[in-house]
C-alpha cells in the first residue's frame, strides 16, 4: 500500500518536473511546478515531516508560486522562446544529466548513509508532536542559524526593493 | 581592582578612539577633557592597583588577567593575557602619572595647534601602548605593545608632517626602531622554539631547567632581546633616532624620553631578567653598552647649543645608566632610576618647552640668557630638574644614581671600570645640566628685541604640571632611600619579590664604609661638574670659546656627534641607496620588466586562443560547471 | 516502509531534470523554476535521510533551505524584473554583455 502510494506520487512529481522543463508557456511551467511541489508535500508527509509538508504547501506552492505567476504575467512575454543558438548544448546537457543520474543511482545505497541512528523514532515523534519537536530543535540547537535567517530575509527584502524599484 | 586592572590600558584606548572619531567635531574643550580624563582615570586605577598590591603578602603580589584565547594554531597557543605584579605596578604608576601631567601640560602647549584632536588621539594611543607593554603577560602581547609604541612615536615625532625635518625624523625613528624590533622579534621566536610557549610564567619558570648557565641558546635569546632594547631605549648603536625625535612637539619629547618608549627596553630587560641571569655574557654586554653609552652621550651633550638636543643626549646617557644597572644585576636600582629619571627628565623637557613657548619656538641656548627674572616659575622648575639630574645630594637623581654606582662597584658582575665610567658620566652630567641653566636663565640676555617683548610665563595648565613634577623630582628619591642613610629602600623591597631569585648577596658582605665613601666621591664629581659649569658659563663667559678653539678637533668631533650620522649615512644609507638605484634602473628594466612583459605576452597569446571557449552565453558556462560537478562526483565515487 | 534508496533515487531524478532544465531553457523565469525543482529534490533527500536515521535535524535544515529559497526568489525575481526593464527580454541568451 505505502509503496503503491510512493510510486504514484513519485510519478506525479516527476511528471510535474518534466512539465516545468518542457512546457513552452511559462505559465504552464509554473502550474506544473505547483503540481510537483504538492506531490512532494505528500512525500514529506510519508516521511513523518508533517510540519515541513504544510510549510511546503503554504510557503512554496502558495506564496512563492503566486509571486512567480505574478512576475510572469507582469512581464507578459511572448510564449515562444528564441531559436537555440548553441549547437550541441541540448544533447550535451541531456547526456551529462544521464551521467549524473547514473552516478546518483549508484551512490543511493542505504549502506552509504553513515551516521548513528538518532532518538526521533516514529513513536517518539508521535508522542512529542512533530511541530513541537522541530520547533524546540529550531530554537535550541539551531538558534544561531535561525537568527541568521532573519538577517538573510531582511537583506533579501532590501535587495528586492532596491533592484525592482525604478528610481531610488 | 587588582583583577580589573585590564581597564587601565583600555581607558586611554577609548580616549584615543573617541578623539579620533569625534574629536574634530566636538571642540578642544571636549578633546582635552577626554584625553586628560582617561589618562587621569588610568593613573587613579594604577594607584588603586598599587594599593591593592601592597596589601597582599609580599610573596603573592601577582595577579593574572587572562582576557581571551588569541591565537590557537596547532601547538602555537597564545592568550591575550595581562598581569600585574610589583614591577608592572611601578611602571603603571610612572607611565600613567607622568603621562597625565604631560597631557595636562599639552592642553596649554598645543592650544593653538590645528591638529589638536589628532595630537591627543596619538598621545592617548601612546599611553595605551605603553600600558599594554608593561602589563603584558606573554611575549606576544609585549611585542604588540612594543610595536604600537614604535608606531606612536613615528606618528608623534612626525606630527608636524608639513615640515620635512619632522617627517624625516619620524621615518628615522621608525626605521631605526625597526632594526631593533627585528632582533626582538627573532628573540621572541627563538623563545617559542626553545620553550614551546610565550607565557612569562612558563618561560621564566622553565628557563633554569631547560637552559644551562651561559649556554649558547640563552645568550642568543638575550642578545636578540637586547638588540630590541637598544632600538627602543636608544643605546649604542641604535640611539641615532632619539636626538632627531625632538622634531615633534616638546611635550611629545617629554613623553618619549620620560614616561614611555625609551623606558620600554629597560623594563623588558628587567622583566626577562630570569633569562638574562642565565647568560652572563649578555649581561656584561648590557652593562658595557650601558656604561659606554652613558659616557659617550654625555660627552656629546656637553657642546650642544640646542636645548632639546642637549636634553635628548642626556636622556640617552641616563638610559645608559639604567642599562648599566640592569647589566650588573641591580634591576631594582635600574627601575628606581627609571622612575626618578621619568620625573626629572619630564620636568626638564616641559621646562624647555615653557622656554620655547615663551620665546616663540627658539631652541638655541646661545640666543637665550637672562630669562631668570622673566620666567621665575620655569626657572625654578628647571633648576630643580637640573640639580636632580646632576645628582645634587638630597634630590631624586642623587639617590637613584648612587644606587646604580654602588651596585656597579660592589656587584660581582660590576667592577671598577664600569663604576669609573659611571662616575665620570656623573660629572659630565652635572656640567651640561648646569651649563643649560646658566646659558638659558643667567647672564646677559642675548634675545632679539622682538623675542624679548614676547616673553611670558606659561599658562597655569603648563605651570601646574611643572610644579608637580618639580616636587616629584625633588622628593622622588625618598622612595628608595638606601639603608645606609637610615632609609628603608621602599621601592627596592617592593620590587624584591619580582627579582627575588637573584638577590645580590654579595652586597651584604661589603663594608658599609665603602658605600659611604663612594657616595662621597659621586657627590664630589657632581660638584666638580657644577663648579666647572659655573666657571665657564658664569664667571668667565669667554672661556668656553677659547677652550673650544684650543681643542678644535675634539670640539668639532663632539659638536658633530662623533659624525655617527655621517658614518651611518656612508656605511648603511649610501650603499642601500646605490643598490636601490641599481635595482630601480638596471635590474628593474632588464629583468623584472622583461619577465613581466613576457608573462603579459604569453597570457595575451594564450588568451587569443582560449577566447573561443568564451561564448558569452551563461548557459554555456553553466554547462561547464555541470561537467565539472559530474567529473568531481565521479572521481570520488570510482577512485 | 518504502526503502530509503527509492527516495534517494526519486530525488536524484528530480535533481537531474532540474539541472537539464537550467541548461536547455532560455527563459530566465523557467530557469528559475528549474532551480526550485532542484532545491525541492535536495529537500527530499534531507527528509529521507532524516527519517532513515531517526533524526529531526533534516527537517530543521529543510526549513532553513525553504527560507533561503524564499529570499532567493524575492531577489531573483527582482533581478529578472530589472533585466526585463532594461533589455526588454527575459531570454538569458540575449543577456550576454557584462555591461549595458
Amino acid at each position: 500500500m505505502e509503496l503503491a502510494l510512493f510510486l504514484s506520487v513519485g510519478a506525479i512529481a516527476i511528471l510535474g518536473a518534466v512539465g516545468v522543463v518542457t512546457l513552452r508557456n511559462a505559465v504552464h511551467s509554473a502550474l506544473s511546478l505547483i503540481t510537483n511541489m504538492v506531490a512532494l508535500a505528500v512525500l514529506f508527509l510519508m516521511l513523518n515531516a508533517q510540519f515541513v509538508a504544510i510549510v511546503q504547501i503554504i510557503v512554496y506552492a502558495g506564496a512563492v508560486m503566486v509571486l512567480f505567476l505574478f512576475v510572469i504575467m507582469l512581464l507578459g512575454e511572448k510564449a515562444q522562446e528564441s531559436r537555440e543558438r548553441l549547437p550541441g548544448q541540448r544533447v550535451f546537457a541531456i547526456a551529462l544529466g544521464a551521467l549524473l543520474l547514473a552516478e546518483i543511482i549508484y551512490v543511493a545505497q542505504p549502506n552509504l548513509l553513515p551516521g548513528l541512528p538518532g532518538k526521533a523514532t516514529t513513536d517518539m515523534v508521535a508522542q512529542g508532536g512533530n511541530v513541537q519537536l522541530v520547533g524546540r530543535l529550531l530554537l535550541s540547537d539551531y538558534v544561531f542559524p535561525f537568527e541568521l535567517t532573519s538577517v538573510l530575509l531582511l537583506v533579501a527584502i532590501v535587495g528586492a526593493v532596491v533592484l525592482a524599484k525604478r528610481k531610488l | 581592582m587588582l583583577y580589573q586592572a585590564w581597564i587601565i590600558p583600555i581607558l586611554p584606548l577609548l580616549g584615543a578612539a573617541t578623539n579620533a572619531f569625534l574629536g574634530a567635531r566636538l571642540g578642544k574643550r571636549f578633546v582635552s577633557l577626554v584625553a586628560c580624563g582617561t589618562v587621569g582615570l588610568a593613573f587613579w586605577g594604577s594607584a588603586w592597583v598599587f594599593a591593592d598590591l601592597t596589601r597582599l603578602p609580599a610573596g603573592e603580589r601577582l595577579a593574572m588577567l587572562p582576557m581571551y584565547q588569541w591565537i590557537s594554531a596547532g601547538d602555537f597557543q597564545v592568550n591575550f593575557a595581562l598581569q600585574v605584579d610589583p614591577l608592572s605596578a611601578v611602571m603603571l604608576l610612572v607611565v600613567s602619572g607622568v603621562s597625565f601631567l604631560i597631557h595636562v601640560y599639552s592642553t596649554g602647549y598645543m592650544a593653538e595647534d590645528r591638529g589638536y584632536a589628532r595630537y591627543f588621539t596619538y598621545l592617548n594611543l601612546f599611553v595605551f601602548s605603553m600600558l599594554l607593554l608593561v602589563t603584558a603577560n606573554n611575549f606576544l602581547v609585549l611585542y604588540v605593545g612594543w610595536e604600537l609604541v614604535g608606531l606612536c612615536s613615528y606618528l608623534l615625532i612626525g606630527f608636524w608632517y608639513e615640515r620635512k625635518a619632522a617627517a624625516d625624523a619620524g621615518k628615522k625613528a621608525f626605521i631605526v626602531n625597526r632594526v631593533g624590533d627585528l632582533g626582538f622579534a627573532l628573540g621572541v621566536m627563538l623563545i617559542f622554539v626553545t620553550f614551546g610557549s610565550l607565557d612569562y610564567q612558563d618561560v621564566f619558570a622553565g628557563a633554569p631547567q631547560m637552559l644551562a648557565v651561559g649556554s649558547v641558546t640563552a645568550t642568543t635569546i638575550t642578545l636578540l632581546l637586547f638588540v630590541g632594547a637598544t632600538g627602543k631605549s636608544a643605546q649604542i648603536p641604535l640611539y641615532v633616532w632619539l636626538p632627531d625625535a625632538m622634531e615633534g612637539p616638546t611635550p611629545v619629547s617629554a613623553l618619549i624620553h620620560a614616561a614611555t618608549m625609551v623606558t620600554a627596553g629597560v623594563y623588558m630587560v628587567a622583566r626577562t631578567h630570569a633569562l638574562f641571569e642565565l647568560a652572563p655574557f649578555s649581561l656584561s654586554v648590557v652593562a658595557t653598552i650601558g656604561a659606554v653609552t652613558a659616557f659617550y652621550a654625555a660627552t656629546i651633550a656637553l657642546v650642544q647649543a640646542d636645548i632639546k638636543r642637549m636634553l635628548a643626549y642626556s636622556t640617552i646617557s641616563q638610559l645608559g645608566y639604567m642599562f648599566l644597572a640592569v647589566g650588573v644585576g641591580a634591576y631594582a636600582a635600574g627601575i628606581f632610576h627609571l622612575t626618578t629619571h621619568a620625573f626629572f627628565k619630564a620636568l626638564l623637557f616641559l621646562g624647555a618647552g615653557s622656554v620655547m613657548h615663551a620665546l616663540g619656538g627658539e631652541t638655541n641656548m646661545l640666543k637665550m640668557g637672562g630669562l631668570r627674572l622673566k620666567l621665575p616659575v620655569t626657572y625654578w622648575a628647571f633648576v630643580v630638574g637640573a640639580l636632580a639630574i646632576s645628582g645634587f645630594p638630597g634630590l631624586s637623581g642623587f639617590f637613584s644614581k648612587d644606587a646604580i654606582l654602588w651596585q656597579a662597584f660592589a656587584s660581582p658582575r660590576g667592577g671598577i671600570a664600569l663604576w669609573a665610567m659611571g662616575l665620570a658620566t656623573g660629572a659630565l652630567t652635572a656640567f651640561y645640566a648646569l651649563r643649560a641653566v646658566f646659558l638659558t636663565f643667567h647672564g646677559e640676555s642675548r634675545l632679539t628685541w622682538e623675542a624679548e617683548r614676547h616673553v611670558h610665563e606659561p599658562p597655569s595648565s603648563m605651570a601646574l604640571p611643572l610644579g608637580l613634577l618639580a616636587a616629584l623630582a625633588a622628593l622622588g628619591g625618598y622612595l628608595g632611600l638606601p639603608h645606609i642613610l637610615g632609609g628603608s629602600d621602599a621601592l627596592g623591597s617592593f620590587l624584591a619579590p619580582v627579582f627575588l631569585d637573584q638577590a645580590n648577596t654579595a652586597l651584604e658582605t661589603q663594608a658599609p664604609g665603602n658605600e659611604l665613601g663612594l657616595m662621597g666621591l659621586a657627590v664630589l664629581a657632581a660638584f666638580l661638574g657644577m663648579g666647572l659649569a659655573w666657571y665657564f658659563y658664569l664667571a668667565r663667559p669667554e672661556a668656553p670659546g677659547a677652550l673650544a678653539r684650543r681643542l678644535g678637533g675634539l670640539y668639532a668631533l663632539l659638536a658633530n656627534k662623533y659624525y655617527v650620522d655621517e658614518i651611518y649615512g656612508g656605511l648603511v644609507v649610501q650603499p642601500l641607496v646605490a643598490l636601490a638605484h641599481f635595482l630601480g634602473e638596471g635590474f628593474e628594466i632588464a629583468v623584472i620588466d622583461g619577465v613581466v612583459n613576457g608573462v603579459g605576452r604569453t597570457v595575451a597569446a594564450s588568451g587569443a586562443w582560449l577566447r573561443r571557449l568564451q561564448t558569452g552565453f551563461v548557459r554555456n558556462y553553466a554547462l561547464s560547471i555541470f561537467l565539472g560537478a559530474v567529473i568531481v562526483l565521479g572521481y570520488f565515487l570510482f577512485r | 516502509m518504502v526503502p530509503v534508496s527509492y527516495y534517494l533515487i526519486l530525488s536524484g531524478i528530480l535533481f537531474t531534470i532540474g539541472t537539464v532544465g537550467i541548461l536547455v531553457r532560455r527563459n530566465a523565469l523557467v530557469i528559475f523554476m528549474s532551480i526550485e525543482v532542484m532545491l525541492n529534490a535536495v529537500n527530499l533527500t534531507f527528509l529521507a535521510a532524516g527519517r532513515y536515521l531517526n533524526s529531526l535535524d533534516g527537517q530543521v535544515i529543510v526549513l532553513l533551505v525553504l527560507t533561503v529559497a524564499a529570499a532567493e526568489v524575492a531577489v531573483g525575481l527582482a533581478l529578472i524584473v530589472a533585466i526585463f526593464r532594461s533589455r526588454g527580454t527575459t531570454d538569458v541568451d540575449e543577456v550576454n554583455l557584462l555591461k549595458w
